[in-house]
C-alpha cells in the first residue's frame, strides 16, 4: 500500500494510474462494441431480438454462482472507479502542468504534437458529459428522446436513432471518443514503457486500427437505424423475456 | 538583410517584462545567430541603450548555452540545431523574428533572454552518476558492452543540458532532460548498482523543482538540438515504475516458510 501511495503522489504514477484506468476503459469499450453488434443477428425462435436477450443476460450474468446483478454491478463499480480516477489523476496533472508554464509564449510553434494529442482534455470532457447524458438517456431512460421502455433494447435503440438529431450526436460523439483514443492507447504504451523504437511503428498503427475498428462498429449502430437499414421493432411480451 | 526583431527584455527577475521591437539593416546572410544579437547590441550600445543580455559560450553547438525561443520554437527554425549554430541564411529578407527565454516557472528568467537553469544542475547531483573504485586503472575494454547499447547510452549522453525540451513541452516538462541523463548511465554496466535508485531520486528531484508532466506530444525530441529521441522517456517510466513497484526495499530481511 506504502508503494502504491508513494507511486500516486509522483507525476509519473499519476500517468501510469491514467494510462491503467485508459486500458479498463479501452476494455469495456471493446466488449460494449462487441455487445451492439448483436443489434444486426436478428432475433430468436420467439421474436426477441438477440439485443434484448443480451441485455437481459448482463442483468444475470454470474447466476447461480453470484446473486443476480452482482457481476452487473461489480463492473460498473470497476467503470465507475475507473472513469473517476482517470479524470482526477489528468485534472492534477494539467494543474500542475499549467503552474509549470506560468507565462506564455509570444509566439509558439508546433514541430511535432498531433492535434488528438493537443485536443485530449477537451475530447475527455466531451466524453465525460456523453457517459452521463448516455446513461440517463438509454440506461434510465430519463432523458427521452424518443419512445423508452425498460428491456425492449431494440425497440428504444429503433425510437432514438430514427430521430436524425439523436443519431448524428451519437455519431459525432463516437468520432470524438475516436480521436481521444488515436492519441490515448499509444500513449498509453509509451506511459507504461512498453514502446520503443523497434515496436512503434506497429504499436501505433495498431492503435489507430483497433480505435477504428471499435469508432466504425459503434457508429454502425445510430447509421443504420438513421438510413432505414434495420427491420421493425419487435413485438413480444416482456415476460418472455425475463421468464428465460 | 533587412530584419524586424521583437525581444523579451526584462530587467530583473522581479520585472515584469515585455516585448520590445527593434529593426537591423546592416544583417549578412553568413552571420551567426549570435552574430546578429552581438551587432543589434552593438547598435544599441552606441544608441546608450542597454544591450539585451543573452546567454552563449561555445559558439560551436556543445555547451548548451544559447537558450532562446526563436519565432515559437526552441533554438528556431532548423532542427537538431543549435541557436549558435543558425545563421542569418536560414531567415528571408525583411523577416520579422520572435526573440523569447525558455518559458518555465523552474527556469526563473535573470535577465532579457537569460534563464536560470540550475534546477537541471539539482537533477543531476539527485542522480546523474556512477559509483567508482579508487583503485588501479582497469584495463581497457574489460567490461563487455554490446555496441548498440552503447551507442544508444551515447545518443543519451549526447545531451547538452540547453533545457530546450522544456522550452518546447506545452506542459514545461523536463522528462527527456531527466531520462536522456539517467539513460546513459542506467544503460551501461557500471550504472547498475544506483539504476533503480537513481530513476526514483532523479524523478523526485524534477517534480520538486516545479516541471510538469509528459503528456506524450513527443515535442521535445522535435526540438531537441540532438534529436535525443522520447524512447528514453519510455525507459525512465520503465525503470521508475519497477523502481516503485517491483524492486525490493528489503532485500535482507527474515523469511519464513509454511
Amino acid at each position: 500500500m506504502n508503494r502504491i501511495q508513494t507511486l500516486y503522489k509522483s507525476i509519473i504514477g499519476k500517468k501510469v494510474i491514467a494510462a491503467v484506468t485508459g486500458l479498463i476503459l479501452f476494455g469495456f469499450l471493446l466488449g460494449h462494441v462487441a455487445g451492439n453488434l448483436k443489434v444486426f443477428t436478428g432475433k430468436n425462435a420467439e421474436g426477441i431480438p438477440h439485443i434484448d436477450e443480451y441485455g437481459q443476460f448482463l442483468k444475470v450474468a454470474g447466476e447461480p454462482l453470484l446473486p443476480a446483478g452482482a457481476l452487473l454491478w461489480g463492473a460498473r463499480l470497476v467503470l465507475l472507479t475507473s472513469v473517476i480516477l482517470h479524470i482526477t489523476v489528468v485534472v492534477q496533472l494539467a494543474m500542475l502542468s499549467a503552474e509549470a508554464r506560468p507565462v506564455s509564449y509570444v509566439k509558439s510553434k508546433k514541430k511535432a504534437a498531433s492535434l488528438p494529442a493537443l485536443w485530449m482534455m477537451f475530447s475527455g470532457s466531451l466524453i465525460a458529459g456523453f457517459i452521463v447524458f448516455h446513461i440517463l438517456h438509454f440506461t434510465t431512460g430519463t432523458i427521452q428522446l424518443g419512445a423508452f421502455e425498460h428491456g425492449y433494447v431494440y425497440n428504444n435503440l429503433r425510437s432514438s436513432f430514427s430521430n436524425p438529431f439523436v443519431a448524428g450526436g451519437y455519431i459525432f460523439v463516437m468520432l470524438v471518443i475516436g480521436v481521444h483514443l488515436n492519441h490515448g492507447v499509444w500513449s498509453m504504451f509509451q506511459t507504461l514503457g512498453i514502446d520503443n523504437p523497434d515496436r512503434n511503428q506497429f504499436l501505433r498503427t495498431a492503435s489507430t486500427a483497433v480505435t477504428m475498428a471499435i469508432i466504425l462498429g459503434f457508429i454502425a449502430v445510430p447509421a443504420s437505424f438513421l438510413f432505414g437499414l434495420m427491420p421493425e421493432a419487435a413485438n413480444y411480451a416482456h415476460e418472455l423475456l425475463t421468464g428465460h | 538583410m533587412r530584419i524586424k526583431l521583437h525581444v523579451w527584455r526584462q530587467s530583473s527577475r522581479s520585472d515584469k517584462g515585455h516585448m520590445e521591437t527593434y529593426e537591423l539593416d546592416n544583417v549578412v546572410a553568413e552571420m551567426s545567430f549570435l552574430e546578429m544579437m552581438d551587432t543589434l547590441n552593438e547598435k544599441l550600445t552606441v544608441e546608450g541603450k542597454e544591450p539585451v543580455a543573452f546567454d552563449h559560450d561555445c559558439r560551436e553547438g556543445v555547451c548548451g548555452m544559447c537558450s532562446m525561443v526563436i519565432n515559437g520554437e526552441a533554438h528556431g527554425p532548423k532542427s537538431k540545431t543549435t541557436t549558435c549554430q543558425l545563421y542569418m541564411r536560414h531567415f528571408d529578407d525583411g523577416a520579422e523574428i520572435f526573440i523569447e527565454p525558455w518559458r518555465a516557472s523552474a527556469f526563473p528568467v535573470v535577465r532579457d533572454l537569460v534563464v536560470d537553469r540550475s534546477a537541471f544542475d539539482r537533477i543531476i547531483q539527485a542522480g546523474g552518476y556512477v559509483s567508482n573504485h579508487s583503485g588501479p586503472k582497469p584495463d581497457p575494454n574489460s567490461i563487455p558492452i554490446e555496441p548498440s547499447v552503447a551507442e544508444t547510452a551515447l545518443d543519451a549522453a549526447t545531451c547538452i543540458g540547453c533545457g530546450a525540451c522544456v522550452a518546447a513541452c506545452p506542459n514545461g516538462s523536463a522528462m527527456l532532460f531527466t531520462s536522456a541523463k539517467a539513460s546513459h548511465l542506467g544503460m551501461l554496466p557500471q550504472g547498475q548498482p544506483e539504476r533503480f535508485d537513481r530513476a526514483k531520486s532523479m524523478v523526485s528531484q524534477m517534480e520538486s523543482e516545479g516541471f510538469g508532466s509528459c503528456r506524450n506530444y513527443a515535442e521535445c525530441e522535435a526540438q531537441c538540438p540532438k534529436g535525443i529521441s522520447i524512447a528514453f522517456i519510455g525507459r525512465l517510466n520503465s525503470d521508475f515504475l519497477k523502481a516503485s513497484l517491483v524492486e525490493p526495499i528489503d532485500r535482507r530481511g527474515d523469511m519464513k516458510a509454511q
